[in-house]
């Protein structure tokens, strides 16, 4: 379980102290998949890079079953990061390896033997539908094997939570919701605690059960995932839901929104 | 005179020369490496953005590479003289050019390294961070491993222009392919001499260019 209290992060900026996260409360349980959506720049990178302490929070805690990791230093948050897995928007594989040296990256930096960390690396690969990819290299694969390597690389270390941020925003529908898929079985059949941030309603509606909207550092709203968008509370919740195109991932959509969906998504690439 | 007789005459020489010019080419950029790569990785980890941002460190450091570049080669060479007596024990031949060469080598590396490094995507540094690498892992897992490729094509740079510095170095006492072309060509009119020496330090930079490129070709795995 995550219990973040009271949030604060601050940057300095010359006009003064700017908060990126202002005074945010969450909680999020064991195998659920929690979706943290806003605009961009409405701070729910800062909120996820928090949970593995890429960013220190300014005030508030996080307690991840229990203990508060805030002050974690050293070997104490190694330790942390192992145990929490990170999937990026662009992959950030590593381009001078293979598909499974980067696989074994996380095992290569706790000195796991070659032989056990490389039979580790092939069943993640299977996992993740890339058995036989092995000495291929990142720039060889396409956009959605690349974010299939970026998985299987962070469960290296059998996490029990996996962050992921805007996975499948640099991805086309069809990759996204296959890569969607991979992750609600992840989430399914290894237990493995997700902590998504996306700005499309789509994807949080594909496959979160709890969502929280968070839009300039506040969290404006949270809860259950149909219960938000049937009965959105917040203005800026409607306002996402409205403007976005998406429901596309819906069974009953028309041809007509698919290709609209599409559309946008190439605009945005 | 031809081809045979000028070979026959000068052969030796200009194969000494070469030689010397090697030598005290590689020696420096192997030299200048070992110090400028520890160099242009602190100056990375401790930049603004860097792994351990240490405001101090980065200005010295930054120091020291910009005033030891700013002084021109010939005028560093006489200028540290004592000092590449109080090293090597003595000013002249081989031992005494080597010196000079990887004090203005070194700071040289190290921005070459530098530059190398910074073009490595953040992200990854991230992501390093994401699976607990400690800061060791990132520069040698990450950033040194990553950048390969252009640290390399960096090397065949570095090379080359130390080569043109040990033509200088050669002068003083050094010998090698920069002092034959000088010696006879200027101040005994042997221009045969020094054309030769000339087409032969075109012939060793464009081989290590060559190589350099291939090799950097080779090992790079990215499109």
């Amino acid at each position: 379980m995550i219990e973040i209290e009271h949030l604060t992060k601050l940057y300095s900026a010359n006009t003064g102290d700017h908060a990126a996260l202002h005074n945010v409360s969450l909680t999020i349980n064991d195998g659920d998949i929690f979706g943290i959506i806003g605009q961009s720049g409405a701070g729910k990178s800062t909120l996820v890079r928090c949970i593995n302490l890429l960013e220190q929070p300014s005030s508030g805690k996080i307690l991840i079953d229990g203990n508060d990791i805030t002050h974690y230093k050293g070997k104490q948050l190694l330790a942390l990061r192992e145990s929490i897995g990170m999937i990026f928007q662009n992959f950030s594989l590593f381009q001078q390896r293979t598909v499974l040296g980067n696989v074994t990256f996380p095992l290569e930096l706790r000195h796991e033997n070659k032989a056990k960390r490389e039979q580790r690396a092939k069943e993640l690969l299977d996992v993740v539908g890339l058995a036989g990819y092995e000495q291929r290299y990142p720039s060889e694969l396409s956009g959605g094997q690349q974010q299939r390597v970026a998985i299987a690389r962070a469960l290296a270390n059998d996490p029990k939570i996996m962050l992921c941020d805007e996975a499948t925003s640099a991805l086309d529908t069809r990759t996204t919701v296959a890569i969607l898929d991979l992750l609600q079985e992840i989430n399914r059949n290894l237990g493995v605690t997700i902590v998504l941030i996306t700005h499309s309603l789509a994807v949080a509606q594909k496959i979160c059960n709890r969502i929280a909207v968070i839009d300039d550092g506040k969290l404006v709203e949270e809860g259950k995932t149909r219960d938000v968008f049937d009965n959105p509370k917040s203005p800026i919740t409607r306002e996402l839901i409205s403007n976005d195109s998406s429901m596309a991932f819906s069974d009953n959509e028309t041809t007509e929104e698919k290709a609209k969906f599409q559309e946008l998504r190439e605009e945005e690439a | 005179m031809d081809l045979g007789q000028f070979f026959g005459r000068y052969g030796a020489l200009l194969a000494e020369g070469t030689w010397a010019s090697l030598e005290m080419t590689i020696i420096s950029t192997i030299m200048a490496y070992i110090i400028g790569i520890p160099l242009g990785v602190l100056v990375v980890v401790t930049a603004k953005n860097g792994l351990r941002p240490h405001r101090a460190i980065n200005a010295v450091v930054g120091w020291i590479i910009n005033i030891t570049r700013s002084i021109p080669f010939i005028v560093l060479l006489v200028f540290i003289l004592p000092f590449t007596r109080l090293v090597v024990g003595t000013t002249l031949g081989i031992p005494g050019a080597i010196v000079p060469l990887i004090v203005a080598a070194a700071p040289f590396v190290g921005r070459m390294v530098e530059q190398s490094l910074a073009e490595v995507d953040s992200g990854l540094v991230e992501a390093a961070q994401s699976f607990g690498a400690t800061t060791w892992q990132i520069i040698y897992k990450v950033y040194l491993r990553e950048s390969l490729p252009s640290l390399i094509r960096g090397m065949s740079i570095v090379f080359i222009t130390i080569f043109g510095y040990s033509a200088m170095a050669g002068t003083v006492g050094g010998g090698g392919l920069g002092d034959i072309a000088i010696r006879y060509g200027y101040q005994r009119y042997q221009y045969d001499v020094m054309i030769a020496s000339v087409i032969l330090c075109i012939i060793v930079v464009q081989v290590f260019q060559s190589i350099g490129d291939i090799a950097a070709r080779a090992i790079d795995k990215r499109k």
